[in-house]
């Protein structure tokens, strides 16, 4: 276990120089420049790319970008707030935090209430119950997420007046409702409806029937032999699911003005601060590899038949 | 075998599928009874209600499946009857089953220690994990496993075929049951096994003395094992006797076709197989007379017309053909 965890890590460092090298060229090739704003004259841009070193030949900018975050220099900002390193703005100023917080609480509102109804839409399969499910996993997975969001804000900030409209920093749980919501119901109803299918594989398998035919209660039956089986193909959408709501976490973030690392993302691509946006990518990068290696042991905790090393010949 | 008190009595049973094309009467009224330590083996082809009438004993029928009529009486009691909870209480106690497929019935996520002593817990909640881990391994000697301890914490994955059958018998026997239902417990292992674990159901029934169902279609396992054969035939008994009338004496057409149709070792190798022609009727509009009427040789104009009666030909020994009514038959009938 703990050779296979090295050598995943191992991977993972290349993963993420490889990531460094695309995004780097992707946001070489956006036309434009940090500095090109309307008054700013040729001569002020070349003076300016010399200082930042974006004069020099591409190759060498990005040699230097890997030698500094070898060194955990992830470079100062260029635009949006001039000088301050990116190491700060990230880490420092709670953008990170803030957006993790979000995330976490959403996936973990995606897991809790996805699995229980998936479980429940099969285990009544054909009934009203399922039916009421299937049409709002339906709705859920259909509605974008920045209608859903606004919304909630008209009805439960606006007209209700139950939750603020400005989550902010989200200082206290109240502030926390709407995003979270938000944030999570496509992910809790896409859940929900791969659980759905899952169990209903796994209720027909013959091993439900032995375990019926052993005596085994009905609530034992779903919860031990049928749910650990049907977890599988959920566990394998979390990893991506954890990519989604870092990333799509900008249009919640902007609806309920909370300053996370999402919104300042988009905001930093479209300035073209390039160190800012080096240092978001290799760092949701990072998680998101993270996250895909917790999800790949979790599988071996579920199933025993998958095996992590590859097999001795 | 207490021939007074019968530990299973079946009576005029019928399980009938109710699919979008109509009611499929799978099984169509049959009777039978099971003495203690015994062994009655089931045969017929696939579709024939074998295997839907072993489920319906045990509750395990899947929808649309429903018992339409008769009766099932275990020990005086009347399964029927039961409420899911007693249901619960009766299966993997009293009767348990093992099935087709070791390869998928069995849990892949569970040790086979766990699924074994599940099987003592869910009926017996007072038993220690020690006491109950501690039979789990008795049986898994029992059944002959080797390393039983060691085996305990290992996963199906880990097993053989054959093992996996061998643990399947163990976990359907830990709670001593009374009836054991096997529903074609060699048909997915290959030969050899298949001896081995006919060897093992005959020497455990013996010692336990558990009285078996035997459902199969291969009637080399009939005459290993059982005391006592009922042929099937679309949803119907068409014979039933000794397991030696069965294949010495047998009467009806049907059995005599099957056991044409079967190679034998015994005698000299070059005699042809002779195939049953013709294929099982369609259960959804079975014919009005015998249903293996328009399959028979000797097929004569009463039996497309009225379903055969059970004439008594043995001792023990009845069969449902009109042949054995041929010289009382109206004349015109019997051609």
């Amino acid at each position: 276990m703990v050779a296979y965890i090295l050598k995943r890590v191992a991977g993972s460092i290349a993963i993420l120089l490889l990531i460094m090298v695309v995004t780097f060229l992707l946001m070489n090739a956006i036309p434009g420049s940090p500095f090109l704003t309307e008054k700013s004259t040729p001569e002020q841009i070349a003076l300016a790319e010399a200082k930042y070193g974006l004069d020099k030949p591409l190759y060498v900018q990005l040699w230097n970008y890997i030698k500094n975050y070898c060194v955990g220099d992830l470079g100062t900002s260029l635009k949006m707030q001039e000088g301050t390193p990116v190491k700060d703005i990230i880490f420092h100023q709670g953008k990170f935090a803030l957006s993790i917080k979000l995330g976490a609480c959403a996936l973990v509102i995606a897991v809790l209430i996805g699995i229980p109804l998936g479980c429940i839409a099969a285990y009544y399969r054909g009934s009203w119950i399922d039916g009421l499910l299937r049409v709002l996993t339906t709705v859920g997975v259909a509605v974008p997420t920045f209608v859903l969001a606004a919304l909630l804000l008209v009805v439960f900030s606006v007209n209700l007046n139950w939750f603020p409209t400005l989550s902010g920093s989200l200082p206290d749980a109240k502030s926390y409702v709407l995003p979270v919501i938000s944030l999570s119901f496509y992910y809790t109803c896409y859940i929900a409806k791969l659980m759905r299918t899952s169990m209903l594989d796994a209720i027909h398998q013959d091993y439900i029937r032995t375990a019926k035919a052993k005596g085994v209660k009905t609530h034992i039956l779903v919860l031990k032999h049928a749910l650990r089986n049907s977890l599988i193909p959920v566990i394998t959408y979390l990893g991506p699911v954890l990519a989604g709501i870092i990333t799509g976490s900008f249009v919640v973030e902007s609806t309920f003005s909370i300053p996370g690392l999402g919104k300042y993302f988009v905001q930093c691509v479209l300035s073209r601060d390039y160190p800012v946006i080096m240092a978001t990518t290799v760092v949701l990068s990072a998680l998101v590899i993270f996250m895909m290696l917790i999800v790949d042991i979790t599988y071996k905790l579920v199933d025993p038949r998958i095996t992590l090393t590859a097999k001795e010949e | 075998m207490e021939e007074n008190k019968p530990l299973l009595k079946v009576q005029d049973l019928k399980v009938s599928f109710f699919t979008p094309a109509g009611e499929v009467k799978a099984v169509d009224g049959i009777s039978y009874t099971l003495g203690y330590n015994e062994v009655m083996g089931i045969v017929g082809e696939s579709g024939s209600g074998k295997s839907v009438e072993a489920y319906s004993i045990i509750g395990l029928l899947q929808d649309p499946g429903k018992v339409t009529g008769g009766s099932i009486e275990f020990e005086g009691e009347d399964v029927l009857a039961f409420t899911p909870a007693q249901m619960r209480q009766f299966r993997g106690n009293k009767v348990s089953m093992i099935f087709q497929n070791p390869m998928t019935c069995l849990n892949p996520v569970y040790t086979i220690g766990n699924q074994l002593t599940e099987a003592l817990t869910c009926h017996d909640s007072s038993i220690s994990k020690e006491e109950a881990k501690k039979r789990a391994i008795e049986m898994l000697e029992l059944v002959g496993i080797n390393n039983a301890e060691k085996r305990m914490n290992q996963y199906p994955h880990e097993f053989s075929g054959g093992m996996r059958q061998r643990a399947m018998i163990a976990m359907a026997l830990i709670c001593s049951p009374k009836l054991l239902i096997a529903d074609e417990p060699t048909t997915a292992l290959d030969v050899t096994i298949q001896a081995q674990i006919l060897e093992l159901m005959k020497s455990l029934q013996k010692k336990e003395n558990t009285s078996i169902i035997f459902i199969t279609h291969n009637l080399g396992v009939v005459a290993e094992i059982c005391d006592r054969v009922t042929v099937m035939y679309a949803g119907r008994i068409v014979e039933q006797g000794k397991v030696n009338d069965i294949f010495y004496r047998p009467q009806h057409p049907y059995t005599k076709g099957l056991l044409t149709s079967i190679p034998r070792l015994d005698e000299d190798g070059l005699e042809r197989l002779i195939p049953i022609e013709g294929t099982p009727i369609d259960l959804l509009d079975p014919p009005k007379g015998c249903s293996f009427g328009p399959r028979c040789s000797q097929c004569m104009k009463i039996c497309l017309r009225e379903k055969p009666p059970f004439a008594e030909v043995g001792e023990e020994h009845i069969s449902a053909c009109w042949l054995h009514f041929r010289d009382g038959l109206p004349k015109g009938d019997e051609v």
